[in-house]
């Protein structure tokens, strides 16, 4: 079952190609990885399905809906979240309400200003049983500018999770934290996504982190697709390991 | 239990609050009509600077006209006594507050187009331009002389005010009259800031990217924040010109604007509290300093930048991290 593809995809910065006609596939339930050098067009990529970014020309489709030209908020509506490579927090509010924000967002709460935002128990339960599964719950009254990085890797993508998309998009949730936390901040994203059934897109550039936890490998370069397959697949391409690993090719 | 943390702050709040408005409800006992006019001041400017800074501290848009909102008040009250019906507070606060916040939306619908210094320009250009035509519509407006407004009658007429002690009377009772409108205001600001919407206008302050990409349309929330922010400084106004006596264009003016940031950053922007005491405080510290010096500007600029240099969270900034330090630490999880 697909869930979202792009058509044709282009987007141009002056001369540089950072999206160079991708039709790009997003299966429902799989956890995706997306590899390449930097500046290979994958935070453009996902840039563009999330409407931060406008293409230059091509389509994406929601199952068969046509997003290209929606608004964020209409992209949230419909289902799709993403997370930031550069942590995106709201610093002076305390980790449960970074979260509870989201799930207000999502029920379209945010609007209310009548009544005290702890006093609605159901955002308060959901709110805490996402800290629980992202392993957050004693930081809750903290405030998120106080957290450690991986903490707040793991925040920034509990919120994008509080609004229960379909299909969630991460980027790098593992730069610029320690080899130790890496692993348990993948752990944790990948078991909260499985089990709740969300579709994952995730841009990761260890690729240690990659080949254990993806269903599927996307490997970009300049602007362009280069490799499609699952972790043994890429493995075993060697002109991708070479480029992915830098390693000469061998004859 | 991380869980039970806002109910207990609430409480806390509240035991707090009650000391100082049984307080606040002895003060006429205490102090002469000139004093009890001075803290009647207070509260004014307190509600003034509160309506402020849901925009300034909740939202992060530093406004520099917000003597448009609180003029437009008192000039809409100034216009109902003169044109229409009785001499009512009631009726001035039910026919003011739809006025300021009509003009409050109207304004801030263009004002919040951008932000940063943007807005502050915007804002200040608006206020401006307002006390443009109060100055320049005096057959309207009463020109630099402004206008003059009678005592009006409290409590839907129960209490008037003539005869040779009708002052002394009216400061007495209209100190309770603005305290009861000053707690109303202070209880539904609070409630607003800790309300979801709240909660949204401060996750657009702390990152506006983020707060886009949780579904957020973040110039409605600016925008609905403006208009409860002008519409609370605008009752202020309302609730000035009847003390006063008078409204000039001064209400108007670009510093009238300065004297509310000034008033925020004073008490600290960065909590609830902090306009409040800002309010009460500025309005003493303004009084004597004009009283003793003809140099009252100077000596509140020597304030002021004291307080950036020094204190740049405010009174209640510093009180509260003072507190903190020497408070019972808590135990590490």
């Amino acid at each position: 079952m697909i869930l979202l593809k792009t058509i044709n995809l282009r987007k141009q910065f002056g001369e540089t190609r950072a999206c160079d006609g991708l039709n790009f596939v997003v299966n429902k339930g799989e956890f995706l990885s997306l590899v390449g050098s930097n500046g290979a067009g994958k935070t453009t990529l996902v840039n563009l399905i999330s409407a931060h970014l406008q293409p230059d020309s091509g389509q994406i489709l929601l199952e068969d809906r046509d997003i290209t030209f929606t608004s964020v908020t209409e992209r949230i509506k419909a289902g799709i979240a993403r997370s930031f490579q550069i942590v995106n927090l709201f610093d002076g509010l305390s980790v449960f309400d970074n979260v509870a924000l989201s799930v207000f967002s999502r029920e379209g709460k945010t609007i209310k200003m009548a009544r005290l935002a702890d006093r609605d128990y159901d955002v308060r339960r959901e709110t805490l049983e996402v800290l629980g599964r992202f392993g957050l719950a004693s930081k809750a009254a903290v405030p998120a500018g106080g957290l450690a990085q991986g903490e707040r890797k793991l925040l920034d993508v509990a919120v994008a999770y509080a609004l229960r998309p379909r299909l969630l998009f991460l980027d790098e949730p593992t730069s610029g934290v320690s080899t130790h936390e890496k692993a348990q901040i993948m752990d944790t994203v990948s078991s909260v996504v499985r089990g709740g059934m969300v579709t994952a897109v995730v841009i990761e550039h260890d690729m240690d982190v990659v080949f254990r936890y993806s269903d599927r490998i996307v490997m970009m370069h300049e602007g362009s697709f280069l490799a499609d397959g699952t972790p043994d697949e890429i493995r075993a391409n060697k002109e991708v390991a070479s480029i992915l690993l830098g390693a000469p090719l061998t004859a | 239990m991380t869980t039970d943390a806002q109910p207990r702050s609430l409480l806390k709040l509240v035991a707090a609050a009650v000391p100082v408005l049984i307080l606040l409800i002895l003060v006429p006992s205490f102090v002469a009509t000139y004093q009890l006019q001075l803290v009647i001041y207070g509260l004014i400017a307190a509600i003034a600077a509160l309506g402020f800074n849901l925009l300034l501290g909740y939202t992060g848009l530093l406004s520099f006209g917000h003597s448009a909102y609180f003029g437009v008040g008192a000039y809409s009250v100034a216009f109902v006594a003169e044109h229409l019906g009785p001499h009512s507070m009631e009726f001035y606060l039910l026919v003011g507050i739809p006025i300021v916040a009509v003009t409050s939306a109207l304004f801030g619908y263009i004002c919040v187009r951008h932000t940063r210094i943007f807005f502050g320009i915007l804002t200040l250009a608006i206020s401006q331009v307002v006390y443009s035509l109060a100055l320049k519509l005096y057959w309207v407006t009463g020109g630099s002389d402004g206008l003059r407004v009678p005592r009006p009658a409290l409590f839907l007429g129960l209490l008037s005010f003539s005869g040779p002690q009708g002052f002394q009377l009216f400061v007495r009772s209209y100190y309770y009259y603005v305290l009861g409108v000053f707690v109303i205001c202070v209880v539904l600001m609070w409630v607003i800031v800790h309300s979801p919407f709240g909660k949204a206008l401060q996750g657009i302050r702390d990152n506006e990217v983020r707060a886009r990409f949780l579904g957020l349309r973040i110039r409605r929330y600016r925008w609905i924040s403006f208009l409860v922010s002008g519409t609370f400084t605008g009752v202020a106004g309302i609730l000035w010109v009847p003390l006063n006596g008078l409204t000039t264009p001064d209400v108007l003016y670009w510093t009238f604007s300065g004297e509310i940031v000034f008033t925020a950053l004073l008490g600290g922007f960065r909590n609830f509290t902090g306009p409040i005491v800002g309010g009460i405080v500025f309005t003493y510290l303004k009084t004597y300093a004009v009283a003793s010096t003809e140099y009252w500007q100077l000596l509140l600029g020597v304030v002021l930048v004291t307080l950036v240099l020094v204190l740049p969270t405010g009174i209640v900034g510093a009180i509260s991290r003072a507190a903190q330090r020497l408070g019972p630490r808590k135990a590490a999880p």
